[in-house]
């Protein structure tokens, strides 16, 4: 668009609550006219302390405290945390919790895209997509609460595997949503994909060059669109990852439309995976059998008195790892998702640093933004895709 | 491992002074580097060809007052290179009583808030930073929250309510 | 309105508060002060399965001069809480709120330097919602709760509490 023509600067304040900024986020936008000149993200606004709340509770307390971070897509925090402190205590966890812990999180992520679309949409003026995707919410939702217990804020994730094993159907159901869902993929592709106002809306809008996201630390969708063809689960695959098969979906121009193709794609692909997934899901252990860290099994308390010794043992006690530390990161909807612990050698973490993706996405909005009009923010916040709880832990 | 093995010896022969020490535990390699050639060493490690480290994951700040028993802080990077996938973690220790180390958006823009937060969490200051400010905290917040001696409930409860009770933002 | 000093306490005033009543609890119309993870099951119950449409609360403004219902959803911290007060002072009466959560009823599990411990020090809460996330379900049963609580209101009540 054209730079500024006048020298009138008008500085207007979007948020804290608002509804298209995706939760408290503030934005200080100068603008002449409808275009943008400057515009400073001001975070914080649910800064809770989690980092330092780490460091007075044990490793298995912290747990829950990771599916607040990212609250759209839980189950990516917990296997992100759960895989560093494996790492430290160097582990090895059962194939076939690996293979749930691939299902929960591949259907994570696309209840993570859903509600992406249906936000983003309903910004833009789609308000149809929004109902349909909390539709399809609504039975992964059904799906979460048969295997944990709670639809959201799962913490099923455990160090060493899985809270407990799968319950009996919810294989078949699973099966059900994932032959259903591509019919519904091609419903909400039809009403958005080819449509003329939302081509207008967001072809050219947002623009990001690959060595530019490179620099700004983007990842995920957002450093796809853009051309970039990395993703962790195939550089660095982590729990099983390298057995499945699938596409890494890359866009051209690194524009809002390309990052909407992108996390579309994405979509068939988790879908995919988890078919994958549960054709090939092997039997086994849930959990890993090792007495100092994992907690023993819930039919075996009642029988077994090493069993409830070794349970009161882990719970008082907490675990222990060697000193050092690790680095682990894994690919959450949103993008590199990282987790920095490190360990003293007593039950409670020295320092845990989390990695949040949507906190380095969010830095390169005012690349994107500048020079473009006030309706152009709007479609360029829904494309970074971004929780204010990660970014403001 | 013969490849962190590279990245350290390359970047020793580079500059000699600069790396103070390093290991290898679970499969990464760490650098402890000179506080006076951070920026040095990660312009090097940005622009070679084989260590080719273009992005930068993570940079934070590590109070290690209860874990060595001195008054230092530590300022830890994650480096990546997304076409050689390795990754290397740089730490450099500064004094707590003055702590200032050189900034590193100049090479990677990510850092700009990454650094921001190390400021507010810790009080690290960064000589050179575009815009060295508060980014979590609140207005009219003292003191900095992840240093050891802060108090998890924190100090001033009363003083922040009654910011917003005059309604001041 | 002049009618309390006019016509008193009795029959006619009271038939008044059950229309006015009436009309203000099934016409709620919610501001969504979603700060966290409980706006999600909040976006949740306006979606077409837990549909609080139902109930009345079908318009979800976010602008605070047209809303007379506030549903504090999410964890608030002392960033958020001049902002929380400005927003309150900005609706106009009658007005309720709802504290959705354990993080808006008391903090939650963030008892630290950042977060207020319940929105209750901030501005006076009508229904307290516990849960971590609280179901849909629990969102609907609070928001009849407030009905039943409007239901005893009257118009000789003093606005000013």
């Amino acid at each position: 668009m054209t730079a500024a023509t006048t020298e009138q600067v008008m500085t207007i304040n979007m948020g804290p609550q608002h509804p298209s900024t995706h939760g408290v986020l503030r934005l200080l936008l100068e603008l002449d006219g409808e275009t943008v000149v400057k515009v400073t993200p001001d975070i914080g606004y649910l800064h809770r302390g989690i980092e330092k709340l780490a460091e007075h509770k044990t490793y298995h307390q912290f747990i829950p405290l990771t599916d607040r971070l990212d609250y759209l897509a839980p189950m990516s925090n917990n296997l992100g945390y759960a895989l560093a402190v494996e790492k430290l205590l160097d582990i090895e966890v059962p194939k076939r919790a690996q293979y749930i812990r691939v299902i929960m999180c591949e259907l994570t992520r696309i209840s993570s895209h859903l509600l992406w679309l249906a936000t983003h949409a309903l910004d833009i003026g789609a308000m149809t997509v929004f109902f349909y995707c909390f539709r399809e919410r609504e039975t992964l939702n059904d799906l979460f609460e048969m295997v944990a217990g709670a639809r959201m804020n799962l913490s099923y994730i455990r160090i060493g595997g899985v809270a407990r094993d799968l319950p009996d159907g919810f294989i078949e159901k699973t099966r059900d949503f994932v032959n259903d869902f591509m019919g519904r993929l091609r419903d909400y592709e039809t009403l958005l994909t080819k449509n003329k106002i939302w081509l207008m809306r967001t072809k050219g809008v947002g623009v990001i060059s690959a060595e530019d996201a490179i620099n700004y630390g983007l990842s995920g969708p957002c450093v796809r669109g853009s051309g970039v063809r990395w993703d962790v689960r195939k550089s660095e695959p982590y729990s099983s990852y390298d057995e499945m098969d699938f596409i890494v979906p890359v866009g051209e121009n690194g524009d809002v439309y390309d990052r909407y193709l992108v996390r579309l794609e994405e979509l068939r692909q988790s879908n995919e995976i988890t078919r994958q997934a549960m054709d090939n899901l092997p039997d086994g252990e849930y959990i890993a059998d090792i007495p100092d860290i994992v907690l023993p099994k819930k039919e075996n308390l009642k029988q077994s008195m090493e069993s409830l010794i070794h349970h009161f043992k882990v719970v008082t006690g907490g675990i222990c790892p060697p000193a050092g530390e690790v680095y682990t990161c894994v690919e959450a909807p949103k993008g590199e998702l990282g987790y920095y612990i490190v360990s003293d050698g007593t039950k409670h973490p020295y320092r845990i640093k989390i990695r949040p993706p949507s906190f380095v996405n969010l830095e390169a909005i005012e690349k994107m933004v500048v020079g473009r009009l006030l309706a152009d923010v709007v479609a360029v916040i829904g494309s970074l895709d971004i929780v204010l709880g990660e970014i403001d832990r | 491992m013969t490849e962190d093995v590279t990245i350290g010896k390359r970047l020793k022969a580079k500059f000699p002074e600069a790396v103070i020490g390093g290991k290898s535990f679970r499969g990464e390699l760490t650098i402890n580097i000179n506080k006076d050639y951070i920026q040095r060493a990660a312009k090097f490690l940005c622009e070679d060809s084989e260590s080719d480290f273009d992005y930068l994951s993570d940079l934070c700040g590590v109070d290690l007052s209860r874990l060595e028993r001195s008054n230092n802080f530590e300022v830890v990077y994650h480096l990546y290179s997304i076409k050689l996938n390795h990754r290397v973690r740089l730490k450099v220790k500064i004094p707590a009583s003055n702590p200032n180390i050189d900034t590193v958006t100049n090479i990677w823009k990510t850092a700009d808030w990454h650094e921001r937060e190390a400021y507010d969490m810790f009080g690290i200051i960064f000589n050179g930073h575009p815009n060295l400010q508060r980014i979590l905290t609140p207005e009219g917040f003292e003191g900095h929250p992840l240093r050891k001696d802060y108090p998890l409930k924190g100090r001033q409860p009363e003083t922040l309510k009654g910011i917003y009770r005059e309604g001041k933002q | 309105m002049g009618i309390e000093t006019v016509f008193g306490d009795n029959i006619l005033t009271t038939n008044i508060d059950k229309v006015v009543n009436w009309a203000r609890k099934n016409s709620l119309w919610p501001m969504p002060f979603g700060l966290a993870c409980c706006a999600i099951e909040m976006m949740s119950s306006v979606a077409p399965r837990y549909d609080l449409a139902r109930f009345g609360a079908e318009v979800f403004r976010f602008s605070p001069r047209q809303s007379d219902l506030m549903i504090v959803a999410g964890t608030v911290t002392y960033k958020m809480a001049a902002v929380t007060r400005k927003i309150y002072d900005q609706m106009p009466e009658p007005k309720w709120v709802i504290a959705m959560g354990a993080c808006a009823s008391s903090g939650g599990i963030f008892d630290t330097y950042a977060t207020v411990q319940g929105v209750d020090e901030i501005v006076p809460v009508d229904i307290y919602l516990p849960g971590c996330p609280p179901r849909p379900e629990a969102l609907i049963h609070a928001v009849m709760e407030l009905q039943e609580k409007i239901k005893g209101e009257s118009v000789l009540d003093n606005p000013d509490r």
